[in-house]
């Protein structure tokens, strides 16, 4: 009992939090497992609820991370991207903002725009996945938003991010 | 206020050589980055004070720190001064002969009465025995240092010939706190870091200030709405003008024209950031260029005949020079991988930008006449905003040091180089201001 709470917790922690992102680079094994189960009550005939979004472990990873200099999404946030839009779909009322942000490389100024980039990255792939364009808003805090605030690397890879804000769920 | 000022500003120099690591955290230091052999060597007698309250400023003191900042003179310590004549017919020139100074400045100050002071001035070629300058100035007590930056100027442009640029402000930003609980504000200060005036204050984002050419009013962006927006405020009234909120994409990186009538902007609002000249009265917009890539960063040749921005549409940021009409875009870097935020000299001969190279970012500065070739000022690793002083003669540029955001001016040769560190927390965004008109 102890231990289960133990490991929610740690779960519960590392939504969003990027000293996780290890972790969450391992996790996203899980979900593929657990869709089904998500999909399975027949009363929502399979569709996503505002309960799923603090529920269901691939709804429940909103953070995005990237190589740097690079936009591409890597595989591994596939699944997150198919989720996030299936839930879209399944709520057209919801609204998404992705929040784009850089590591402190570069200016102010030209991060504001890699950071737009990947924000612009993620929306395509939600798009593709099945989101409507109208259901997301990218906003770029370019490096003023940083997680970590060493100069080094693995540092670095986690202010690379996107972070996917629900405002509408 | 201004008890608040001088706490924020209590300001120490130091040379770094004799004082490493022992920098108190509201300390300036000055970093004698090479020998300083082409430095002029100056002696500023503390004037002499005549009746009245005691001062609270040293004036000689805030002459002697701007002509050490400026890499240009080298003043002599306070402490090797040992005689203190206050009029040229005291000074005996066989003991600053014997101190191997070329010049001396000496002076007074008398009460003028309703809270005015008098300052003369002299100054004095120590060899030729002869006097260059003599000055007075009425001016309110609380402004004595201003009186001192002016002292400054005359005498450095006596001297050098160039205009001084002491009696200037700059601007930048702080960030205090941490996370959400951090707080944005828009500084004005003067040239060398006291009188800090908080001009704008945010709980989110503020960046990029750029002055206006007549000083009076700064352009800058601030995330308080949730999204970046334009602002352009009047740093005497405090009023201010939402001047670009476009609601999708970035709206940033404004630029004033020499004329001041207009800014060059980045918005991103079709997709990716482009250069837009917007007229200021009309608010009317014309967009430059049309990539893919990021287009930012935009700054005006003197002449107002070109705009330098930043650019990746080559796959790595560089900088290119469009005509403020539109057309085809030059690219003028070449040398290293990315070169960032251009910022011209009001000559036009030399541009100052930032480079990387891996993940060393420095400012470098490219002297035209030398065919792109570039000169470093700083060690890097996380150098950028250069922005130099209307006279050239020097530049401010924002570092990272450990986790703190920190001010340095460079003289423009490189030679020295000087932190200031004006507040608690982060310090970044620096911006030089114009020359004063009052």
């Amino acid at each position: 009992m102890n231990k289960t709470v133990r490991v929610a917790l740690v779960a519960l922690l590392c939504v969003g939090a990027a000293a996780c992102q290890k972790k969450a680079e391992v996790k996203p094994q899980a979900p593929v497992e657990q869709t089904p189960v998500t999909e399975a009550p027949a009363t929502n005939a399979g569709k996503y609820t505002p309960e799923d979004l603090d529920r269901d472990a691939c709804l429940r990873q909103r953070v995005v991370y990237f190589d740097f200099d690079k936009t591409e999404i890597k595989p591994e946030f596939q699944q997150i991207m198919a989720c996030h839009a299936k839930y879209l779909q399944d709520r057209p009322t919801s609204q998404i903002r992705l929040e784009g942000n850089a590591d402190e490389r570069g200016t102010r100024e030209y991060n504001l725009g890699l950071g737009e980039r990947r924000g612009n990255a993620v929306s395509s792939a939600l798009t593709a996945a099945g989101g409507s364009a109208g259901q997301l808003n990218v906003i770029s805090y370019g490096k003023e938003k940083p997680v970590c605030r060493e100069h080094n690397e693995d540092c670095w890879s986690k202010n690379r991010r996107v972070e996917i804000v629900y405002t509408a769920k | 206020m201004r008890k608040l000022s001088s706490v924020f500003a209590s300001v120490l120099l130091s040379v770094s050589a004799l004082f490493a690591g022992s920098a108190a955290a509201q300390s300036l230091n000055v970093d004698i980055v090479g020998g300083l052999k082409t430095a002029t060597p100056i002696a500023v007698v503390p004037f002499a004070q005549a009746g009245g309250a005691p001062l609270a400023t040293d004036a000689a003191d805030v002459i002697r720190n701007d002509f050490n900042r400026s890499g240009k003179f080298r003043s002599l310590a306070k402490s090797e001064i040992v005689e203190t004549p206050s009029k040229g017919s005291d000074i005996k020139f066989a003991t600053w002969r014997l101190l191997k100074q070329d010049f001396i400045t000496v002076g007074r100050i008398s009460d003028a009465g309703g809270g005015m002071l008098r300052v003369e001035y002299e100054l004095w070629d120590v060899n030729k025995q002869q006097s260059l300058l003599a000055q007075a100035f009425t001016a309110p007590a609380g402004d004595l240092r201003g009186v001192a930056h002016q002292i400054a100027d005359q005498i450095y442009e006596k001297i050098t010939g160039v205009r001084g640029a002491f009696w200037t402000r700059i601007a930048y930003i702080t960030a205090v706190g941490l996370g959400n609980n951090t707080t944005y504000s828009l500084i004005v200060a003067d040239s060398d870091g006291y009188n800090p005036q908080v001009v704008a204050r945010s709980r989110e984002s503020l960046l990029s200030p750029h002055w206006s050419p007549d000083g009076k009013k700064i352009a800058y962006v601030s995330f308080e709405s949730g999204n970046s927006a334009i602002y352009v405020q009047d740093i005497t009234t405090g009023s201010r003008q939402l001047v670009s909120a476009r609601p999708r994409g970035i709206n940033s990186a404004p630029a004033w024209s020499p004329d001041g009538s207009k800014l060059a902007i980045s918005l991103s609002y079709t997709g990716n950031p482009e250069i837009y000249v917007m007229d200021v009265a009309s608010r009317q917009e014309t967009r430059l260029t049309k990539t893919l890539s990021i287009n930012t960063e935009p700054v005006w040749a003197p002449d107002g005949q070109s705009i330098y921005f930043t650019s990746d549409r080559s796959g790595r940021p560089q900088i290119y020079q469009i005509s403020p009409s539109g057309g085809a875009a030059n690219r003028i870097s070449f040398q290293g991988q990315n070169n960032l935020s251009a910022n011209l000299s009001y000559d036009d001969k030399q541009i100052a930008m930032v480079q990387g190279n891996g993940n060393v970012y420095r400012i470098a500065v490219m002297d035209r006449s030398l065919g792109g070739q570039v000169r470093f000022l700083s060690p890097g690793p996380i150098d950028e905003s250069p922005s130099f002083a209307p006279n050239a003669s020097m530049l401010l540029y924002a570092a990272i040091e450990g986790r703190r955001g920190v001010l340095y001016a460079v003289s423009a040769d490189g030679q020295v180089r000087q932190r200031l560190v004006l507040s608690d927390g982060d310090v970044r965004e620096p911006a030089w201001g114009p020359y004063r008109q009052h």
